[in-house]
């Protein structure tokens, strides 16, 4: 194996596209070393992107926050602006691992891993993130839920690295919030994630709305039902009850070592619930 | 395989190695430069008990690889006692029987001293989400709770 | 009282009972102590060991031929490298087929070969190049499905044990065991109300955080050295030397410091096999166990499957009790089924009694002692319907209890009838506990159950040496697992009555001290304790005839007080006392050196009770349980060094939490195991737990001299019931399967609810 240390992106870009064997990506590399570590991959290129610049900072644009590909949950937690605007990403993004793990671990990690499962996705997609990829042929931007196309698998091409994840400006009065649900209370991996994301008018009536789910279905999965159960109302008992349903109609789960199929559909619901209700109060909603 | 040089600072004192491109942090720690007070309990980030800092942030040594640590300040258990004075958090764990079989303390001792920096004051629910991380199948966690209190406490008033 | 009784005395202890720093602290917490993979030596190799990919294969062929020819690969064995040396010793066989697969490969994770290289890479790949023809067999994980007819057999060898007449076809059933007295089904028609249910349990693993890691290094003059992490290095020597046909004499074993045990490390797996490589290539070989290979083909506990009959009298005075337990432990026979059927009513006083264990193999890693073995399942069945008989009958859980508990005088349901015991005490005690008294809040519910563990004593050996200048060197041959030279230090202080600091306990090498068993049966603290205690007395009895001659007077009197050496009376003669330092000083003129020891085979270790009282709550929408408040009692006998005893009743509590909550073996069809690392295989974190208040009682232990039981696996036999019955409170709706992990708990409401 080889490690490779680029200091700008298009020399990052180069190296893996030049790769003959098998070459990965390492920000945090907290699911690349367990995968190296059992023997699920065995690379021959290892990129580090953590000395390009632009993968490290978090910076507020006019359209919102670009959050580099190496910036940790830790330095995501830390961000009183980012957090203030984003309290639903930050808190998914800061539910992955532990302390430990938070350290060094990375959305865009979260997402390029591909797990049905990741903290972070469903909180992303309700955000409507983007994310911004360089690659051979230059820079596109594409919504994150674009990024993972089955378990572990992205659409990214040969050569391709995602540089950021954009994260839109708050209008007024909204909120997000994520929910997943763990055995323990610490150190799982989601049975299931909701992540909510509302915009109210000055009426308290719900005028945009973003529902995700986690580890019910191959990839994270965007419910347009479930957000148009909470559009037009105020998010009150009936719009809840319709939103439960509408994420429950949305599960495609598996049974596996983490959960049954019936418990994932039955607790995205009540997830759902739980985390629209969070989303509301922050935006302000009664 | 080529060797990749690393310079860096463990606990204060520049050290240099050499190490394999895919060896991580953990592994040159132990074999490279007998540090042998982390500790591989799982290899892949689930146990806390190899927990080192690096620039200051708690991490595992074993998520970690060695060559990318070139450049950076590490600290371990054993940089935790200034010469003969041990840490308010090493003597506390003694005086409250905070270990059995000791396995994990080293990487607890460096994760409840990460928390402390970050958090001097921390709740009982504090200290136990900051300690997730590091699992100990000996205690049950209620001795090392109140050891942690107990030095922050202490170390709040010195 | 006399030097060499074991009665217990009533004495003020000065230092027993007192808790001082433990002498290997400051290692512990600096990171100097050195466990089982710190260890290195020169020109050392790395061992591999390749295991099987099925659950249960004929291996055909195993083909080394191109792993041996890749540079740095220095040795490689396999079945062929050990010959069968047991001589028809059935269990030692076990053990040799369970290091290296022979014919079968009999569980996922089976070791098929293994590799000594330069480096790990190196052993990696080697592992890779070695071929193995399999011929994939039908296999069996579950007990129940172990015991049907038609189901896959293991072993053609096989033929059920106890039963009459004796099978002529071979099974999966190794043994079936019956424990009991009276009449069970004449209870049964005096009884008002009969419940029965059936339990089951799923296999969980001891999740000690060290992996299994040894350094071996053998000459070609048939002589080794072990450096390894176990709970008895001696057990570790005879069988390594016994497998590969060594002389005991020349294989030395040094018990590394020990992260965690709790009984998993009471025999062998990794250590023949790298003493082969050692011999083989004639170089040290370090092998470290990865976690998956800890979770897969190290020794988990049993899964079990219990049928549980009590009958009670309308007054609630239990007339009956019945039960059936299906234990699997794995490829190999002796699963814990024998103890869980000998403890399964222990708690209770029942004048009609029975209890039917069998012993089940299946295609799983064979089966170690986890912490108190066998009792944890047997306990969360019994107690979890004795729950339901209170409230049958309208009495409180705990006057129920009280009501038909074991008392000194009662014949136990295993046989011998108990002496004194504390298992009412620690209910007399668990009802005054302001615990009980505390309200619930919503969801909420509590449970509490009782536990009952045997305790061994065994073979035991300790050397005290006191030094010139007074202080003590005490060598014990039992791994500290948990705090124990502690306990010694403070044992042969308060003997010799100096202070605890003069005294340093060590963990003497197997060529050092003679045999010792295993740290296992919560007896180091009880044996090596009293031996402890036996050996300075012996100490004393040199120490005062060294003080008679110094003053020219008779051995007789002289006597001992405080450390001191006095003359027994005025008409003894006018010396001043002598100290231990001022006698050992005068060592080598008074005939030399100055030692106490002691050997036997401990017996009268006392029975232990304990009573848990538990607070649990469960979220209804998702069956998340939280445990909101745990509280142990139990009787230590004596606590030599209360907050390591109340460490041990907080750690098997917890273990307790995660085996009755999360943790499970969790196997696919294709008898793979699905969660081998601590990712899925949930132990408990900080985080999911509350403080585990503790209450220590002391009935003394009469086989002690102070009165000590053992106390590091009674905590862990009442949890389960204990949180199923909190758990089932809470739900409203009796759970009998576990881990009642959060499917689990919301299926069985959603049954609930549509029943109503």
């Amino acid at each position: 194996m080889r490690y490779e240390r680029p200091t700008s992106l298009k020399q990052a870009s180069t190296l893996l596209a030049k790769e003959k064997g098998s070459a990965y990506v390492l920000a945090g590399g907290t699911d690349l070393l367990v995968r190296m570590r059992t023997g699920f991959i065995e690379p021959d290129l290892v990129v580090d992107i953590k000395q390009i610049p632009a993968t490290r900072e978090i910076a507020i644009t006019a359209g919102g926050f670009r959050i580099g590909a190496a910036v940790t949950g830790a330095e995501l937690g830390e961000h009183a602006k980012l957090k203030k605007a984003w309290p639903g990403v930050v808190e998914a993004a800061n539910l992955i691992g532990s302390k430990q793990v938070q350290g060094r671990c990375t959305m865009t990690g979260n997402l390029c891993n591909a797990s049905p499962a990741a903290d972070s996705v469903p909180a992303l997609v309700a955000a409507a993130a983007k994310a911004v990829i360089v690659g051979p042929k230059g820079k596109r931007t594409i919504p994150v839920e674009q990024v993972p196309v089955a378990p572990g698998k992205t659409s990214l091409k040969k050569g391709e690295i995602v540089e950021s994840i954009l994260l839109p400006k708050r209008p007024s009065r909204s909120g997000d919030a994520y929910l997943r649900f763990i055995p323990r209370t610490e150190m799982d991996i989601a049975v299931v994630g909701v992540g909510v994301s509302v915009t109210l008018d000055a009426k308290g009536i719900c005028t945009d709305a973003r529902v995700s789910l986690g580890a019910v279905a191959p990839t994270v999965l965007l419910v347009p039902e479930a957000a148009k159960a909470l559009i037009g109302t105020k998010v009150d008992k009936a719009a809840l009850d319709a939103l439960a349903k509408a994420c429950s109609a949305a599960c495609r789960p598996i049974d596996d070592k983490r959960g049954t199929r019936e418990y994932r559909i039955k607790v995205a619901g009540v997830l759902a619930r739980r985390a629209a209700q969070i989303a509301r109060k922050r935006a302000g909603g009664k | 395989m080529s060797n990749i040089h690393v310079r860096t600072k463990i606990n204060g004192d520049v050290v240099e190695y050499v190490c394999e491109a895919d060896e991580t942090l953990l592994d040159v720690l132990r074999n490279r430069l007998g540090l042998t007070g982390a500790k591989e309990g799982c290899g892949t980030g689930d146990c806390g008990a190899c927990s080192v800092t690096i620039d200051g942030r708690l991490t595992c040594s074993c998520l970690v690889l060695g060559a990318e640590a070139d450049g950076s300040e590490i600290g371990t258990i054993e940089g935790m006692a200034k010469g003969e004075e041990l840490h308010p958090l090493q003597r506390k764990f003694l005086e409250h029987a905070a270990l059995q079989c000791g396995i994990c303390t080293p990487g607890i001792l460096v994760a409840a001293k990460a928390l402390l920096e970050h958090n001097p004051k921390p709740t009982e629910t504090e200290v136990r989400f900051g300690l997730a991380g590091n699992l100990c199948r000996c205690t049950g966690y209620d001795k090392i709770v109140r050891a942690v209190m107990d030095a922050a406490q202490e170390m709040r008033r010195a | 009282m006399p030097l060499d009784s074991t009665q217990p005395s009533k004495r003020d202890f000065k230092v027993v009972g007192t808790r001082p720093l433990r002498p290997d602290g400051i290692d512990k917490v600096t990171g100097r102590a050195k466990f089982g993979a710190d260890a290195t030596a020169p020109g050392m190799l790395v061992g591999r060991i390749l295991r099987s990919p099925h659950a249960h294969a004929r291996i055909k062929k195993i083909d080394t031929s191109k792993a041996e020819k890749l540079a740095g690969v220095k040795a490689i064995v396999t079945r062929a490298d050990f010959p069968d040396k047991t001589d028809g010793d059935a269990g030692l066989y076990d053990v040799l087929y369970n290091i290296m697969a022979r014919e079968k490969a009999l569980y996922e994770g089976h070791a098929v070969a293994a590799v000594a290289a330069v480096d790990a890479a190196t052993a990696r790949e080697a592992l890779k190049l070695i071929k193995i023809d399999y011929e994939v067999l039908p296999h069996v994980t579950d007990v129940d499905e172990a015991m049907k007819p038609g189901a896959p057999v293991l072993h053609s060898t096989i033929f059920t044990d106890g039963v009459e007449p004796k099978p002529k076809k071979p099974s999966n059933v190794t043994r079936r065991y019956e424990f009991g007295h009276g009449d069970v089904e004449a209870g049964f028609k005096k009884a008002d109300i009969v419940v029965q249910r059936t339990f089951k349990t799923e296999a969980t693993h001891q999740g000690y955080i060290e992996p299994h890691a040894c350094l071996a290094n053998v000459g070609p003059d048939g002589q080794g050295e072990l450096w390894v992490c176990t709970q008895g290095h001696f057990m570790v020597r005879d069988t390594c030397a016994r497998l590969l046909g060594m002389d005991i004499s020349k294989l030395r074993v040094t018990a590394s410091e020990i992260g965690g045990g709790f009984g998993g490390k009471t025999t062998v797996f990794i250590e023949p096999v790298a003493l082969a490589l050692s011999r083989k290539a004639n170089r040290p070989v370090k092998v470290v166990m990865s976690r998956d290979e800890v979770f897969k083909a190290s020794g988990p506990t049993a899964s079990t499957s219990v049928d549980v009959k009590i009958g009670v009298t309308k007054a609630g005075r239990i007339t009956a009790a019945d039960a059936t337990l299906r234990y699997q432990g794995g490829a190999f026979a002796g699963s814990p089924v024998e103890f869980g059927a000998m403890s399964a009513f222990a708690c209770y006083d029942l004048e009609n009694v029975r209890a039917i264990g069998y012993d089940v193999v299946t295609n799983r890693p064979k089966q170690a002692a986890y912490r108190a073995p066998g009792a944890p399942m047997a306990a969360f069945a019994v107690e979890s319907v004795i729950e339901e008989l209170a409230h049958k009958v309208g009495m409180t859980s705990i006057d129920f209890r009280i009501k038909n508990a074991a008392r000194e005088g009662t014949k136990s349901s295993y046989g011998p009838t108990y002496g004194p015991i504390g298992l009412l005490p620690t209910l007399e005690r668990a009802k005054q506990h302001p615990h009980f008294q505390a309200p619930l809040g919503p969801n909420q519910g509590r449970g509490m159950a009782c536990g009952f563990w045997f305790n061994f004593g065994g073979q035991t050996c300790v050397s005290l040496n006191v030094n010139v200048d007074g202080t003590v060197a005490l060598s014990v041959g039992t791994p500290d697992i948990g705090g124990s030279r502690a306990s010694m230090c403070l044992m042969a202080a308060e003997e010799l009555g100096i202070p605890y600091d003069k005294v340093r306990a060590i963990v003497a090498d197997t060529s050092s001290l003679g045999y010792n068993d295993v740290t296992d049966g919560s007896r180091t603290t009880f044996a090596t304790g009293m031996a402890t205690i036996l050996a300075a007395r012996d100490a004393i009895k040199k120490l005062t005839a060294r003080a008679a001659q110094i003053w020219s007077i008779p051995v007789e009197a002289v006597t001992w007080e405080k450390g001191y050496a006095k003359p027994a009376g005025s008409n003894a003669g006018n010396f001043p006392p002598l100290s231990i330092a001022e006698i050992a000083a005068q060592a080598g003129a008074t005939g030399g050196p100055i030692a106490g020891h002691h050997e036997y085979s401990a017996d009268g270790a006392g029975v232990s009770f304990a009573t848990h009282i538990c607070d649990a709550e469960v979220d209804p929408e998702t069956g998340a349980t939280k445990i909101v408040r745990y509280t142990v009692l139990q009787d230590a006998g004596k606590a030599v060094h209360p907050s390591y005893v109340e460490g041990q009743f907080q750690g098997g509590a917890v273990q307790g939490i995660g085996w009755a909550l999360n943790e499970e073996y969790i196997y696919g069809k294709d008898g793979r195991l699905q969660n081998a690392g601590f990712l899925d295989y949930r132990i408990p974190v900080c985080s999911d737990l509350p403080m585990i208040d503790t209450v220590i009682l002391e009935i003394p232990n009469p086989g002690h001299p102070y009165g000590v039981r053992g106390v590091g696996e009674t905590s862990i036999v009442p949890p389960l019931a204990t949180i199923a019955n909190a758990v089932s409170a809470a739900a409203g709706v009796r759970l009998t399967s576990l881990p009642m992990s959060p499917p689990k708990i919301l299926a069985a409401l959603d049954r609930k609810a549509a029943a109503e």
